[in-house]
């Protein structure tokens, strides 16, 4: 595949598209994100988090602590969400017929719904850091790696989203996945608490978790202290990126769920 | 067929149900011409159209459009390529404007507010460009269907039964507006219950049943093949053989010698010429007869004689 042969007008049609959608239905879809953050900040940040000694999460406010954690949980659930009915809803409707038949690609494809969808979470992202300063004080340690690593996360969860789409074959399908394996992972990865508090074997079974990476990445990005290596959390997100975009591809050569 | 605009060849698609909905289906369109596609339910219509358009794979054959194979050179031959499907199917919280300029922009086609305006316009639909697609009618979402595919000036436009479910007058209209789309050169290539549609715009006919395509014709020519003028006539008294003073004429003894049945003509008025001599001869040969009832064959005589598979059609 050559560059330049690449449908740009279609990818910018496509992006432009999702976009309307989602600022078409903008009160539902940024309410109620942020309101659910809000309400984890005032319960966990504000009210539980000033009983919480300091010393236990690196020196920072509990509040504090809990930001990444709670941004993470929007952006995978977000970003999942938002590609994933991006691309199932025409598929249900049968519009998906016109992208099936129009000159775009896998590239294509990828740049407007997933770059579409990825847009959606980092504008949602973006709303629930100013809306966090309301109720918590934080800072963020590194500010270029904490962008460059919500980009990644919320592309990562998008493609993640855009795979689960064309792989459901119901409504309750795409609800499933976020609802059975995401939030617990993110819960279980350290949103709420740093793993050295947790008790063998807990501690060693909570690093299976993918989702811990994610969290203590982007946590060491606000705070500067994880409880990992930041260069294995940035590996194992951009290896999720690259994993992703591969199965992308081989469901557009096979045509899996989408050409029949 | 030299250079022809669409080129099938030994096309098959079978599901993965198990389903053989085509089987080994050979099919060249002119440049510029209206085609139309007649077959019955499940005959394999939308899945030709599909497997043409990009919506499935094929499972064997080769298709090419533009002198292109359309697997290895489907960025440019989609471009080229617009497609009413048979089911109503689109963002119904859109409004019709975007939505027709978002399929331009999917085509990779530069915005262009005035050729959006103009087909539109020529569905009648600019009135309610700033409708949400969910408020029209069935007959407006159907145009405004036909609106997303015109929309980036497609050569070969598939309407998979563009006329289903729309009401007289309106179907008469969009013929019209079909007629228009071949003049401006637009090859068009459609699918059809309604027998009427193809004999009225078709410049070519194929019938198509359980996955293969029985016969493909000029709509002239099948017409004149088959005889334009077909009478039977109801005997008093049933035969048991035709009588040797009608066997130079094309008819069949039917329903148990009850019925003769003639098939004949060319359309030059030969075939009520033959009717007349053929009463005149059965008034002589003494065989009594209760009624005549005569009418011209038309493309539905044809369709339901082919897929009963009845003799008299050439293969
Ligand atoms: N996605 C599919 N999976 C399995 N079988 C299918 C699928 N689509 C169509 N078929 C089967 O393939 C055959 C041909 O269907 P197709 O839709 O091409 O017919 P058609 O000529 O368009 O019919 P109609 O006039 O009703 O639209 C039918 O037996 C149909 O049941
Ligand atoms: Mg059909």
């Amino acid at each position: 595949m050559n560059f330049l042969s690449l449908n740009l007008r279609g990818a910018l049609a496509i992006f432009t598209n999702e976009l309307a959608r989602f600022f078409r239905t903008v009160f539902g879809s940024i309410l109620s994100p942020v309101l659910t953050t809000s309400l984890y900040f005032i319960v966990f940040g504000a009210a539980i988090g000033s009983q919480m000694d300091p010393s236990q999460f690196g020196g920072v406010s509990y509040g504090a602590f809990i930001v990444p954690g709670l941004l993470m949980l929007t952006l995978l659930s977000e970003s999942t969400s938002n590609a994933s009915f991006g691309i199932y809803m025409p598929r249900f409707t049968g519009a998906i017929y016109e992208l099936l038949s129009a000159p775009v690609g896998v590239a294509e494809t990828l740049i407007g719904f997933v770059g579409a969808a990825a847009c959606k979470s980092l504008i949602i992202a973006a709303i629930i850091l100013l809306t966090a300063l309301l109720f918590v004080d934080y800072s963020i340690a590194h500010p270029v790696y904490a962008v460059g690593y919500i980009v990644l996360v919320a592309a990562a969860f998008s493609l993640f989203g855009f795979i689960l789409g064309v792989w459901a074959d119901g409504f309750e399908k795409l609800s499933i996945i976020p609802m059975l394996v995401l939030t617990p992972l993110t819960f279980l990865g350290g949103t709420f608490y740093s793993i050295r508090m947790l008790d063998e074997p807990w501690q060693t079974v909570a690093q299976f978790n993918p989702v811990f990476y994610l969290i203590n990445g982007l946590r060491w990005t606000f705070t500067g202290q994880a409880d990992v290596p930041i260069a294995l959390a940035f590996g194992m997100t951009l290896g999720f990126v690259v994993l992703c975009i591969a199965v992308i591809a081989v469901i557009f050569k096979t045509g899996w769920r989408l050409r029949g | 067929m030299d250079n022809p605009i669409l080129d099938i060849r030994d096309l098959s698609k079978t599901y993965k149900s198990g389903t053989v909905a085509l089987a080994g289906v050979d099919l060249q369109i002119r440049k510029g011409e209206i085609f139309a596609l007649l077959g019955p339910n499940g005959a394999g219509k939308t899945t030709l159209i599909g497997a043409v358009c990009g919506l499935l794979r094929p499972t064997g054959g080769t298709i090419e459009a533009f002198g292109l194979d359309v697997a290895k050179h489907w960025r440019q031959v989609r471009r080229r390529i617009g497609l009413v499907p048979q089911e109503l199917a689109f963002d119904m919280f859109g409004r019709v404007d975007h939505s027709v300029e978002f399929s331009r922009g999917m085509f990779g086609c530069p915005p262009n507010a005035a050729r959006i305006e103009e087909v539109l316009r020529s569905l009648s639909l600019w009135d309610k460009r700033e409708a949400k697609i969910r408020e029209l009618s069935g007959g407006m979402k159907r145009r405004v269907m036909i609106a997303k595919a015109l929309s980036h000036d497609p050569e070969l436009l598939f309407l998979d039964e563009p006329t289903a479910g729309v009401d007289v007058e309106l179907r008469r209209d969009m013929w019209r507006q079909i007629g228009a789309l071949r003049d401006a050169g637009t090859t068009i290539i459609l699918t059809t219950h309604y027998i009427e549609e193809a004999q009225e715009m078709a410049d070519r006919v194929g019938v198509i049943n359980r996955g293969k395509l029985l016969l493909v014709d000029d709509k002239a020519s099948i017409m004149a093949q088959l005889g334009r003028t077909e009478a039977r006539i109801t005997l008093e008294t049933p035969l048991a053989a035709l009588p040797e003073t009608l066997a130079a004429y094309p008819v069949t003894l039917e329903d148990g010698g009850r019925t003769l049945r003639y098939r004949g003509g060319d359309g030059t008025g030969k075939g009520k010429r033959e009717i007349a001599e053929l009463v005149r001869a059965l008034v002589l040969g003494n065989i009594a007869f209760s009624e005549i009832d005569t009418h011209d064959s038309t493309l539905e005589d044809i369709f339901v004689d082919l897929l009963e598979g009845r003799d008299g059609v050439p293969a």
